[in-house]
């Protein structure tokens, strides 16, 4: 479970903040931005819980 | 600016169930690499996203945000660094025992009464941003939300709201804080990465990222804040965290003070990158929507214009993870201050009043004075700490004079924290001092009050008896 919710999670970080960096460079609309980043939220809070140490 | 979003260390210390009267054991230690993730968690709170707008509202110049907030920081660990670590350290006890040790039991409860009070408004304050991320999810003009101007409650639709998110916060804190400790390690790096998209996506709606022109208020802005505003407030916003001590609690598990230096993954993260994104929201409105500065926009409507649902996940989830645990510690604080008042009946206690501050959008919108009277109360504390760990014996006066004579009472440092409390009270009211001008001066009073009336007899007397 640790491998596929990590590479889940390195896809939910990257989904979270490239389209905004995208949106920057005029090369993704705002309203794919919005959406993209809500369900990458979404996969990070499911993958986290698997993938990050809690000490 | 936030309070600790509590790791199994300190919950276990919140709960008085490790290590709470006694040296934290060599086997008990942590490395560093424990308190980067930690401190860079409990810095990115739901606040962040009230103090970077704040900041333009109160007109300050880009070299102010970007330099002065870097000085203001950088001053922030080096205190955490060379002052709270190399004590915690040493004395491996929680800031409550050495308190004790040093003034009593009796006068750590009324500490405690006013750190569980102002604990309240903090928790309150982050209600207040929570509940701004519920306007977006109803018709517009459902809920009147609060401008940096608002005192009181904006309607009845403001207060239900309130009342929801801080019923649930509390709900949750009478269950520990367990899973919302978790859940806040888990969003940490997603918050922050929330508060970048805001700034980038504002950079691309501007059209520029010349973040310095962006961040210049424009000709003829009232300057109500200086350079010199700015590095004290990033500063001394979390000074009862480190100059007033209160993370004794948590560097006592440090192996070596360098864990100290952790301090800076919160600081110039959240303190700084978070920070200044925030306060990119808030240019935007102003250049593109012609919105005065002075008002605002609240943080739910900005960051759902900019990112959407994440943007309003995040407020909620940030405002939650650090509020919970707040309303926690103050039951506990209230809890010691009022005995047979049980574990759910002093969560509820501080759940009301948070919620009660909550409904007040002061607390929220007068943040950057908020937080500098928080620290002028609390961090003289933690100079008297230093008198006792550094200069005791060079002055000859006693070290842990409570605990030496038993005594529950130290009338020496109820007067040495109270009297400069007091001036700086009085300067803040009477003379509009700024707030975060304050705790510095009053924590040397303190500890110079403090030794000189040691040395002159009290705790010489304490010690003696």
């Amino acid at each position: 479970m640790h491998t596929p919710a990590k590479i889940l999670g390195l896809l939910a970080i990257a989904g979270t903040i490239v389209p905004p960096a995208l949106f920057m460079w005029s090369a993704l609309g705002l309203d794919a931005v919005k959406a993209i980043m809500f369900v990458s939220s979404i996969a990070w809070f499911v993958a986290a819980p698997f993938w990050m140490k809690v000490e | 600016m936030t309070v600790e979003t509590l790791d199994d260390d300190v919950a276990g210390v919140v709960a008085g169930s490790e290590y709470e009267r006694e040296r934290v054991p060599e086997g008990a230690l942590r490395g560093p690499s424990s308190f980067w993730g930690m401190y860079a968690g409990e810095h990115t709170a739901g606040t962040e996203f009230m103090i970077g707008p704040l900041f333009v509202a109160w007109g300050a110049s880009a070299a102010s945000l970007i330099f002065g907030l870097l000085l203001g920081n950088l001053l922030a660990v080096l205190t955490w660094r060379y002052l709270t670590a190399v004590i915690a350290c040493d004395e491996r006890l929680t800031l409550y025992y050495k308190m004790e040790r040093i003034a009593g039991r009796n006068l750590v409860a009324f500490y405690n009464l006013a750190n569980g009070l102002l604990f309240c408004f903090l928790a309150g304050a982050m209600i207040t941003v929570s509940a701004t991320a519920v306007g977006p999810f109803f018709p517009p003009g459902t809920i009147e939300m609060p401008t940096f101007q608002s005192t009181m409650p904006t309607g009845l639709a403001w207060i239900l709201s309130c009342i929801a998110i801080g019923a649930a916060m509390t709900l949750v804190a009478l269950k520990g804080y367990g899973v919302v400790a978790q859940v806040g390690h888990y969003a940490a790096p997603w918050m922050l990465l929330v508060f970048v998209a805001c700034a980038l996506v504002t950079l691309g709606r501007l059209g520029t990222t010349d973040v310095w022109a962006l961040l210049t208020p424009p000709p003829g802005t009232e300057q109500k804040i200086s350079f010199l505003g700015i590095v004290f407030f990033s500063w001394f916003c979390n000074a009862a965290m480190h100059l007033g001590m209160a993370d004794l609690s948590v560097l006592r598990f440090a192996k070596k003070p360098s864990a100290g230096w952790a301090s800076a993954s919160g600081m110039f993260l959240g303190h700084y990158v978070a920070w200044i994104c925030a306060a990119l929201l808030l240019v935007y409105w102003v250049r593109a929507h012609g919105v005065d500065p002075t008002k605002g926009v609240d943080p739910g409507t900005m960051v759902n214009d900019s990112v959407g649902w994440a943007g309003l996940l995040c407020v909620i989830v940030a405002g939650w993870t650090t509020a919970n645990p707040t309303i926690y510690r103050a039951g506990l604080a209230f809890q010691g201050m009022i005995p047979g008042l049980s574990r759910t009946a002093a969560t509820l206690l501080a759940g009301a009043i948070c919620i009660g501050a909550g409904i007040f959008p002061a607390f929220a919108m007068k943040l950057l004075d908020f937080v500098g009277l928080y620290g002028t109360v609390l961090a003289p504390i933690g100079a008297i700490i230093i008198v006792d760990h550094f200069f005791a014996d060079s002055l000859g006066i006693a070290r842990d004079p409570a605990a030496r004579s038993g005594s529950a009472f130290n009338p020496v440092v109820l007067i040495a924290w109270l009297l400069p409390v007091a001036v700086a009270m009085y300067g803040y009211w009477q003379h509009n001092l700024f707030a975060s001008y304050l705790p510095l001066p009053c924590a040397i009073a303190c500890g110079l009050l403090y030794a000189l009336l040691s040395r002159a007899g009290g705790g010489q007397a304490v010690a003696r008896s």
